[in-house]
């Protein structure tokens, strides 16, 4: 309990500063287009009452996912074939950055040009978004291992794949990890802009509803904080811990 | 060294073919300046099934490289590295390797690394258990299996790289100053380890071990081969007869160490290394 308590309080209180100020500005304001925190959480409780909100957080996170494994089993594999090609890596790698560099934004007209105001288009955004992210990092990773490791293998009588399997891949594991992280952030952030400008007919998700609530600054504002809570609660319990497991055991957390 | 010279090396191994030959060994190490250093330069010697061999020089005389080519990690430069008369071509389990760092794998338990080596045999899982609660055992680690490498010491760490070196009953034990970075105390106990290892095989497992220390050798040498400073020669040989198991504190050892002291240290040590004798 203390553990817990000493793990959330800091960023609580962070949490609180922030929305005392927000409260002090919305109140000597008087434009509507600052809500105040209050207006902010009557907004989300009609969202939720209604069911509006919960069932574009669901589509949202669905399609995240979706487009999360695929870029992350194409990142992963990419980069992968890059560490163990010279030419494909001398080839591809520059073209993966460029990927990487082009803001997500910039895909959307493509996107909708290729496959229509579609689901397929506000996916195909997400995955383009995140998966050079996770190239990168796979490579890097993989890179980075330290030579050691993979000779002390080769004494072993580790060859070939199963030296990737058994040596080589599970090194790399930290930087991996650092591209799961990486990967979500851009999936999450490009998602929201395909959603919000990709708006479908009747499609639901948290950045088609920002779409139709811009009229509404609370509503926006609402949708906003769901938006946020989601994308941090996933980074912290999913990859954070992970992330704590994975280095702990190799001992390079400092003691605590 | 003249017993092997009119030897011709012979095609298939016979009880005369040395488990390990290095002929005219030249090995050339590319600098990150973007040029090479001869690491060692037309090096020849033998070791016989069994035999234990230190190869003894100060940094940067290239024992470390020699050693990488017996162990197949890299590629002669010029002449010839062979494995009971045969060229070496890669790295196997028929040689095992104790590094300068204990070369753990991080995210394996002490067990599952020495399980690993067993695994990668090809040992069935209750052979690969049986085996590595035996060599854990050994070395005094019994207690640790389920730890993790960071949370051994040093000593405990290099320990646990014998271990699993042994673990796939290697023909060949090449050590690349694996005491090195050690304490005194760890030191001696892991010198122990080796020095028993190496009884226990009744003559079947071969060592070759690199190490700067001369005190080291002749503990634990048959031979010792003494090479010059960069780039690496050959340049005197010694006997050692000294009882085993030996002792640090053994008179004969003494002796002999001074013996080569005296012998080497001006000619041969005089890059810089004699201080990095008198601390084991």
């Amino acid at each position: 309990m203390r553990r817990a308590l000493a793990e959330i309080g800091p960023p609580l209180v962070g949490i609180a500063a922030v929305v005392i100020v927000w409260a002090v500005v919305a109140a000597s304001t008087d434009t509507t287009a600052i809500p105040s925190p209050a207006a902010v959480w009557d907004a989300f409780v009609v969202g939720v009452r209604d069911g509006d909100l919960v069932a574009a957080a669901l589509r949202t996170l669905i399609r995240l996912l979706f487009s999360f494994v695929i870029a992350v089993s194409l990142g992963v594999s990419l980069g992968l074939a890059l560490a163990l090609n010279e030419f494909a890596r001398r080839a591809i790698r520059p073209l993966v950055v460029a990927l990487q560099i082009t803001p997500f934004v910039a895909w959307v007209p493509l996107a909708v040009l290729w496959f229509g105001v579609t689901e397929r288009a506000v996916v195909f955004v997400a995955i383009v978004g995140s998966f050079p992210a996770m190239t990168l990092a796979t490579l890097q990773a993989i890179r980075q291992v330290p030579p050691l490791y993979e000779r002390a293998g080769r004494t072993l009588g580790a060859r070939g794949w199963t030296l990737y399997r058994r040596i080589v891949f599970p090194a790399a594991m930290p930087g991996v990890m650092a591209g799961l992280q990486q990967a979500w952030g851009f999936a999450w952030k490009a998602l929201m802009a395909g959603e919000l400008i990709v708006a479908t007919a009747g499609a639901t998700g948290l950045g088609h509803l920002l779409d139709r609530q811009s009229n509404d600054p609370a509503a926006v504002l609402a949708t906003l904080a769901v938006i946020v809570v989601l994308g941090v609660a996933a980074d912290y319990l999913l990859f954070g811990q992970l992330d704590r497991r994975i280095r702990g055991r190799r001992g390079l957390l400092p003691e605590s | 060294m003249g017993e092997r010279a009119t030897r011709m090396i012979d095609r298939d191994p016979t009880p005369a073919t040395p488990k390990l030959a290095v002929r005219d060994l030249t090995v050339r190490r590319p600098q990150a300046s973007g040029g090479t250093i001869v690491a060692a330069a037309g090096v020849t010697f033998d070791v016989a099934v069994g035999e234990f061999v230190c190869l003894l020089g100060p940094s940067g005389c290239g024992k470390t490289s020699i050693l990488n080519v017996l162990a197949g990690l890299d590629p002669p430069s010029a002449g010839q590295a062979l494995l009971d008369g045969r060229p070496i071509e890669g790295p196997g389990p028929d040689r095992a390797v104790l590094f300068q760092e204990p070369a753990l794998f991080p995210w394996l338990s002490v067990r599952a690394n020495v399980e690993l080596a067993l695994e990668l045999l090809g040992a069935s899982p209750e052979a690969r258990r049986s085996e590595t609660a035996r060599r854990l055992e050994q070395v005094g680690l019994g207690a640790f299996a389920d730890a993790q490498p960071h949370e051994l010491s040093a000593g405990m760490r290099q320990r646990a790289a014998l271990a699993r070196a042994l673990a796939a009953d290697p023909a060949v034990v090449l050590g690349d100053e694996p005491f090195g970075a050690l304490d005194a105390q760890a030191r001696e106990l892991l010198q122990n380890e080796v020095q028993r290892a190496w009884m226990e095989s009744e003559g079947r497992t071969t060592f070759l071990f690199v190490t700067h220390n001369v005190r080291e050798a002749v503990l634990l040498a048959d031979r010792v081969l003494v090479m010059s400073a960069a780039p690496g020669r050959l340049v005197e040989e010694f006997r050692i007869h000294a009882q085993r198991p030996r002792d640090l504190d053994d008179v004969l050892v003494t002796r002999v160490v001074s013996e080569i002291h005296e012998l080497l240290m001006l000619e041969v040590f005089e890059m810089g290394e004699k201080t990095s004798d008198s601390d084991a």
